[in-house]
């Protein structure tokens, strides 16, 4: 017994060196691109970063429901437009007392709607681009896992919500500007134009700092105990019911929060794109984002991270080159991803050098050769009283 | 009274096109209990196929042109069917048992089915024909080699990218060459015009309304294909297989059922009723690289209603949902319910809100999710302890 | 531990379009005893605890645990009020080491948001060591569950059952796939529990079924019990020979279980 509090204490004080250093490395790379990289790349570039990044945001969402829980959602385009159009209809609304947003007068409409009427308030548009892609999802994820509805069922009833909400936020021109979406490149915030370099990178900035707020978020929510049922009810949701806890409540939470993460990474975006149009609720788009999470490697939120910006790139790069090349590419990628890497790069790369980038960084290599000797607790006091400390 | 009736017939039409959508899907969900999003561009390369068959008929004149259809729903049948057969074989059954990766393949093929309409031309072709040579070819010689097995992975490593970089070599090549023949794209992302035969075009007059003989054709097409897949499954050699593997895979193979090739076939004969449905549509409108994507979240909440591996509940479900989405689409419930005076105002302000084709489906799936909550199984769910793991 | 009837099932009937997997079954159990169910193949042995647990609801009849009748309750509701179960294929979860698995279960407010902010309190992660120890899985605590051994796995479900601290335990067919060691050290673990727990144990090998059967064995055929009693009375009971090895040669295979008998006995 006093030999496991040991091992327990050594244990918590190299958890605790470890989140130290990934703190710092975290603040490093935060601090690489919020410095370095604006001096480096042209304005234009940059701002597509800032894009991605928000992109990055959304994977991170996906991968805490479909690399953690085991839900693949393909209608998350909804919870990212959600968002995109709050912050949209705000600054939209920047305007002198009694006037309308522009398009209004083209359909005929001469008063406000009644739900623009509170996007006036910055501060509660800031809270409904959280709460409301928050709340949507949670109420779609309530409606279906209460039945028990999982699976391939799940994925295609996300997708099949996707459609109508594109459908519906395009045939309503009266309320949102229909196909033609709103613009938020042409209208002020705080005074500013939102197209001012001064504003973008002020999006740039908050998208960075938002990356890392939701980066730790997830790390909290899937280290403890409720990120261990998470796993279990990807694992085995039955076994889960009969050890009394109801997967139920875990899935609708994480599936509202994974929407609401999913309405920021939608704000960020509408704001360096210059437009929201319910093409950001195509079912491509959507499909997309769980594709940069298979690429990076589900179950890890770095590898969400990676994946969007690496695939994010070479879209870029691609389609630049080879327009018409890129889908073939997408193509592909699914395949591969799914058939020959089913982890995804960060799974690769643990697989590959895994083991020697430890013992090059000065980790213990870990090895299940002899996992009875490995694991046997007084080898393992003496392993820990020889490393150096 | 001649409007509800007119609603539907339209409404069945729209089921059965539903319908014979939806059937090949259902068979393979029910079967492998994978779904299959390249179902849609299986439709494509239906539709695809007839626009062939009938531009080859055109030349030889009235008599022969009308009868083209019957050598198109065959060629249709068969060319998707073939597609059907390469996806299970090249990808699919190294999925099973991991639906939601083979939801995203799926979808991987289907990028690449859309895009390869677009751009096919000759020297695309050329180029996939040099590399299926080399590198199914080369594969062909090499396992002849007693130690194929330990040089297989190597062997793929090697012949891949070396035929690939063959295949794009002599595809530059001819394009350098610059024959405007072989660089015209086939078809091109425009969409293309199947001619109905004479036969198809006008339609009858039934109680004041026009009822179309294509509508009339494809209704007919769908209970033909509706009785063939009965006939199949239940009174021949491989349905009884079939459904040995769908009600118990394990049991079945140890009975020396080839629950492979069952595999495979029912998949070619889902893909062939896609082929089938294509062909369908595409005397309704216009055929492009997206014609399939129109119709596959609507197919794809069919197999959902329905519940799984039962015919009577993917024909009750279809026809259902098309009759609702066409009844809610038109107005005509909005019409039934106007003539009762003052007090119904709010139903009829309240149908005709969704009265367009787009808002109907909002509609629709509402009523669907309302439905799942009393009955998530579907409409005729499988009961006993098999049924959920 | 608590006294009386721990478990009263009555007239439950379920079926399944038509097909009666059990037909008006009635069943009781004493607080404190290790009952056996046998039974052969599609008696409705596993849908006898389905109903139990709460997985599949009864057609007709209730089932009454410790007093309280389990209609229409969930599956977690019926855990948390104290029946574990024990699935015939070890199911733990393989991507949580071995430590997780058991504090998983052991955790005392399994609702949302304590198990979000909550944090294991002292007397949780006391509870989790002594389990680690009981089942002798101190040394492989903090691996994955899924680099266990088949007994292994089945001894880490067994201690979480118990972290669960159930009233009625439910364990369906232990005993399958096990060598014979593997099954004596199960055989001595059952019993140990049963001395704190009350035990519904399914089984098809009689071997072990002798070595842990000391209160009544109940016979399942077509979803009803057949008959109830020691393991000796219903190994003589005509009824229970017919049904597992069938009529005509009657006295030929009596005279066999005999001999059977006879020779496990010494």
């Amino acid at each position: 017994m006093a030999l496991g509090t040991t091992i327990g204490i050594h244990k918590r004080k190299q958890q605790q060196r470890r989140q130290i250093i990934e703190g710092a490395i975290v603040i490093a790379i935060a601090l690489i691109f919020v410095v370095i990289l604006p001096a480096l790349i042209p304005a234009f570039r940059l701002r597509s970063l800032g894009r991605f990044l928000a992109l990055a945001i959304v994977a991170l969402g996906i991968d805490l429901i479909w690399g953690y829980t085991g839900l693949l959602s393909l209608g998350h385009g909804i919870f990212f437009a959600l968002g995109g159009y709050a912050i949209a209809m705000h600054l939209n609304l920047q305007l002198p007392e009694g006037q309308l947003p522009e398009f209004f007068t083209l359909y005929g409409v001469d008063r406000l709607p009644w739900f623009w009427e509170p996007f006036n308030s910055f501060p509660f548009t800031i809270l409904a681009l959280v709460i409301i892609p928050g709340i949507v999802a949670g109420l779609l994820g309530y409606l279906v896992f209460r039945n028990r509805i999982k699976g391939v069922y799940f994925s295609i009833l996300t997708q099949a919500a996707l459609i109508v909400f594109y459908n519906f936020f395009n045939g309503q021109q009266e309320l949102i500007n229909g196909t033609n979406g709103l613009k938020t490149d042409t209208e002020r915030i705080f005074g500013v134009l939102a197209s001012s370099p001064q504003a973008q990178r002020t999006f740039y900035i908050l998208t960075i700092l938002s990356l890392v707020a939701v980066y730790y978020l997830c790390r909290w929510l899937t280290s403890g105990r409720f990120g261990r049922i998470l796993i279990a009810i990807r694992d085995d949701e039955t076994r889960v019911r009969f050890t009394g806890y109801n997967p139920t409540g875990f899935k609708v939470l994480v599936f509202a929060i994974s929407g609401a993460i999913a309405g920021i990474a939608g704000a960020l975006y509408t704001v360096q794109t210059g437009i929201i149009t319910p093409s950001a609720m195509e079912v491509a788009f959507s499909i997309e984002m769980v594709i940069w999470v298979a690429v990076g490697g589900r179950g890890t939120l770095i590898g969400a991270i990676l994946g969007t910006l690496i695939v994010r790139l070479a879209q870029t790069f691609l389609s630049e080159r080879y327009p018409e090349s890129w889908l073939f590419f997408q193509g592909a990628l699914f395949l591969i991803v799914v058939t020959v890497l089913p982890n995804g790069i960060v799974g690769l790369f643990r697989d590959l050098i895994g083991e020697k980038g430890r013992s090059l960084l000065g980790f213990r290599r870990k090895s299940f050769t002899y996992p009875s000797l490995e694991e046997d607790p007084e080898v393992q006091e003496e392993e820990e009283e020889l490393s150096p400390r | 009274m001649s409007a509800l009736i007119e609603g539907l017939f339209n409404g069945i039409s729209i089921g059965s096109v539903l319908l014979i959508a939806a059937l090949g899907l259902a068979i393979v969900f029910g079967l492998m209990g994978v779904i299959n999003l390249a179902h849609g561009e299986l439709m494509m390369l239906g539709a695809y196929t007839t626009f062939l068959v009938q531009s080859a008929f055109r030349p030889l004149g009235e008599p022969w042109f009308d009868l083209y259809i019957f050598l198109a729903l065959p060629a249709a049948f068969l060319v998707a069917g073939l597609m059907g057969l390469i996806l299970e074989r090249g990808v699919i059954r190294f999925l099973y048992g991991r639906p939601l990766e083979t939801l995203l393949a799926t979808w991987g093929v289907s990028l690449i089915l859309r895009q390869f309409v677009r751009s096919v031309n000759w020297i695309l072709a050329i180029g996939i024909v040099v590399f299926c040579l080399l590198f199914f070819g080369g594969m062909a010689i090499l396992s002849r080699r007693s130690n194929w097995e330990k040089i297989k992975n190597w062997a793929i490593a090697i012949l891949l990218p070396v035929s690939l970089a063959i295949a794009v070599l002599v595809s530059s090549l001819i394009q350098e060459g610059g024959q405007l023949a072989l660089t015209r794209p086939w078809f091109s992302a425009r969409n293309v015009d199947v001619t109905s035969p004479s036969w198809l075009r006008g339609g009858v007059q039934v109680l004041g309304f026009q009822m179309p003989y294509a509508r009339l054709f494809i209704i007919a097409l769908t209970i033909i294909c509706l009785i063939g897949v009965y006939w199949f499954l239940n009174r021949s050699t491989w349905g009884l297989r079939i459904r040995a593997v769908m009600q118990n895979r394990s049991m079945s193979a140890c009975l020396g059922i080839p629950t492979a090739k069952v595999d495979a076939l029912t998949f070619a004969l889902g893909s062939g009723l896609a082929g089938i449905a294509g062909c369908a549509v595409s005397f309704l409108g216009s055929v492009g690289p997206n014609t399939g994507q129109s119709y596959i979240v609507d197919t794809f909440m069919v197999v959902v209603v329905g519940g799984v591996g039962n015919l009577a509940g993917t024909i009750v479900a279809g026809m259902g949902i098309g009759i609702l989405n066409y009844l809610i689409g038109s107005g005509t419930l909005a019409l039934i319910f106007m003539p009762l005076g003052e007090a119904f105002q709010p139903v009829v302000d309240f149908f005709l809100f969704f009265a367009t084709s787009s808002m109907a489906k909002v509609m629709v799936f509402a009523l669907i999710i309302a439905f799942l909550q009393i009955k998530p199984g579907g409409l005729f769910p499988q009961k006993g302890r098999t049924a959920e793991l | 531990m608590k006294q009386g009837k721990i478990l009263e099932i009555e007239n439950v009937t379920v079926s399944f379009d038509g097909f009666k997997a059990l037909n008006q079954l009635s069943f009781s159990m004493d607080a404190g005893e290790l009952r056996v169910i046998i039974g052969p193949n599609g008696a409705g042995k596993t849908t006898f605890m389905d109903v139990i647990t709460g997985k599949v609801q009864p057609t007709e009849g209730k089932v009454i645990f410790d007093g309280r009748n389990l209609r229409r309750l969930p599956e977690h509701k019926i855990a948390r009020l104290g029946i574990g179960r024990k699935f015939q294929t070890p199911r733990v979860y393989l991507n949580l080491t071995v430590r997780e698995n058991l504090d998983l279960v052991c955790s005392r407010n399994k609702d949302v948001f304590p198990t979000l902010f909550g944090r294991p309190s002292a007397a949780e992660m006391r509870t989790v060591s002594g389990l680690l120890e009981t089942i002798g899985l101190e040394a492989k605590a903090n691996l994955p569950a899924a680099l266990l051994s088949h007994g292994e796995k089945q001894r880490l479900e067994i201690g979480m059952l118990v972290a669960q601290s159930p009233d009625l335990l439910l364990v369906d067919e232990p005993a399958a796939g096990l060598t014979d060691e593997e099954t004596d050290n199960l055989a001595a673990l059952l019993l140990s529990l049963a001395k704190s727990h009350s035990i519904i144990a399914i089984e098809h090998d009689m071997e072990f079924v002798r070595q842990i059967a000391n209160n009544k064995v109940t016979v399942l055929h077509q979803g009803s019990v057949l008959c109830e009693g020691s393991m000796d009375e219903v190994q003589n009971d005509p009824r229970v020979i017919e049904v597992y090895l069938g009529q005509p040669q009657e006295e030929i295979q009596q005279q066999e279980l005999e001999k059977v008998s006879h020779e496990s006995s010494h």
